[in-house]
């Protein structure tokens, strides 16, 4: 069992969307499914170590800022080219009106 | 003041890929200019209308300007139909094949992904080695030893400029790369940005383009006629200047190894014609700061941070003026590049760890 880490307000991420969490030097990536689910993953593109909350959402689908690469942020699945290597995913709950990650 | 001339190393298993990654300059983080997420987050948007609409108009403009081609064939007047249609295919794919590449010309992704096969033939570029070089393009711009992509080098090539015009020199290194991956052979450069696990797909495209030319040539062997060739592969050569013409001013006799796409990117204001061929790519330092921005709302980016951008330049003609004395500096002094000024509001060039002693007053 991990630690739950507060990491932002629920209000803090728009639907579709996502934000970054930095919690002891490790970079998270918090996302708002658009049926208003909350997910985790890391926060950087396992391809070049780009920050993913710069990127688009789209459905349950985050690209990459800077080569377009996209990851199912629900499973973590690489989903092509340039990207290969799938994101390490955390579990979530939101509680009080706030986003804990267990890291 | 005497400037000595500092030989580059443009191999990408070489001196300056080594220092590339040594001084810092490999996979750096780059200056991007400050946009508020909701507008940024507005412009990434994706649509399928609009290039379905430019490929709609694409494709059936090809599909006619051969067709009258193909009807004319044997007089004169078929000529102007197959110059617009080699511009069409050989500079009109490249456009293709860059935006599709990206994912970003079309919101559906198999749409972007067939237009982006269809263009990668055309261009003569296997899909799967020039996804991954434009990734490095786009991670290391103008990086010497890094970017695969650059097209003229210092000191200038001015004949292989003049060459690439005509696409000489593209077909016979895309048809000698198809060979060579067709028989098995990826190379030591290609397997620096091309991940292991894709490369048995190089080899497959590469196999089933080699037969798609193979029966091209046998058909214009049984009707003894050069039609199949106009008509397939030809155009690369015969429509290329295009892109070429607008490709050379993307980053062409600006900076290298700086981490400043406002120091090594160039954008044009261009004439409708030639931004539809191109697919808006003339705001060049705009789609490198943000590529995940779809072509057609590049305007829009263009609008939003201009105040922190060189101007842009006013046409081609205006760009090619201040680009080929540069390129001529070049030849006496491969370190000179120029250096557009900022607006006044803009933030200052990031250029500490460029030494920029050559630059242009």
């Amino acid at each position: 069992m991990g630690e739950w880490i507060e990491a932002c307000g629920s209000d803090d991420v728009e639907e579709e969307d996502v934000i970054r969490f930095d919690h002891a030097g490790r970079v998270f990536a918090i996302y708002r499914s658009p049926d208003d689910e909350y997910f985790a993953t890391d926060g950087l593109c396992t391809h070049e170590h780009v920050s993913l909350a710069d990127g688009l959402v789209m459905d349950e689908i985050i690209e990459c800022p800077k080569h377009n690469g996209r990851f199912n942020y629900k499973t973590g699945e690489a989903k092509g080219a340039p990207v290969c290597v799938n994101l390490r995913t955390y579990r979530v709950k939101v509680e009080g009106g706030a986003v804990f990650v267990e890291v | 003041m005497t400037i000595a001339a500092t030989s580059r190393d443009y191999s990408l298993i070489g001196r300056d890929s080594a220092l590339a990654v040594a001084n810092g300059l490999a996979a750096a983080e780059w200056y991007h200019t400050d946009v508020e997420r909701k507008a940024m987050k507005a412009l990434m948007q994706r649509s399928d209308g609009p290039a379905i609409r430019d490929t709609a108009i694409w494709i059936g403009a090809m599909v006619v300007f051969a067709g009258l081609g193909i009807w004319f064939w044997g007089s004169w007047i078929a000529v102007p139909f197959f110059l617009a249609y080699g511009v069409l295919y050989g500079s009109g794919g490249d456009s293709r094949w860059h935006e599709c590449g990206h994912g970003t010309a079309f919101k559906t992704r198999w749409m972007n992904d067939v237009v982006y096969q269809i263009a990668c033939f055309m261009m003569m570029r296997n899909p799967v080695t020039w996804r991954w070089s434009h990734a490095r393009h786009h991670t290391d711009t103008i990086i010497v030893g890094r970017d695969p992509e650059i097209s003229v080098m210092r000191p200038p090539d001015l004949l292989r400029v003049v060459l690439s015009f005509v696409g000489v020199l593209d077909v016979w290194h895309g048809l000698t790369d198809m060979v060579r991956n067709a028989a098995g052979v990826v190379s030591a450069e290609e397997k620096t940005f091309i991940p292991e696990m894709e490369q048995a797909k190089v080899v497959r495209v590469a196999r089933i383009w080699a037969a798609i030319y193979a029966v091209t040539i046998v058909v214009a062997i049984a009707m003894g006629s050069w039609l199949p060739l106009v008509i397939v592969g030809g155009p690369r050569l015969y429509g290329a200047w295009h892109h070429v013409l607008t490709g050379l001013l993307q980053h062409g006799g600006l900076a290298d190894n700086v981490t400043d796409h406002r120091l090594n990117s160039r954008s044009v204001l261009m004439n409708p014609v030639s931004r539809f061929i191109y697919w808006n790519m003339n705001y060049h330092v705009e789609h490198h700061m943000f590529p995940m921005v779809p072509y057609h709302a590049l305007p829009k980016l263009h609008e939003l941070i201009k105040h922190d951008l060189p101007a842009a330049n006013s046409s081609m003609w205006d760009a090619y003026r201040e680009m080929v004395p540069a390129f001529l500096r070049q030849l006496r002094n491969e370190d000179y590049f120029l250096k557009r000024e900022l607006p006044a509001t803009a933030k200052p060039y990031r250029e500490e760890l460029h030494g920029d002693a050559a630059a242009a007053e």
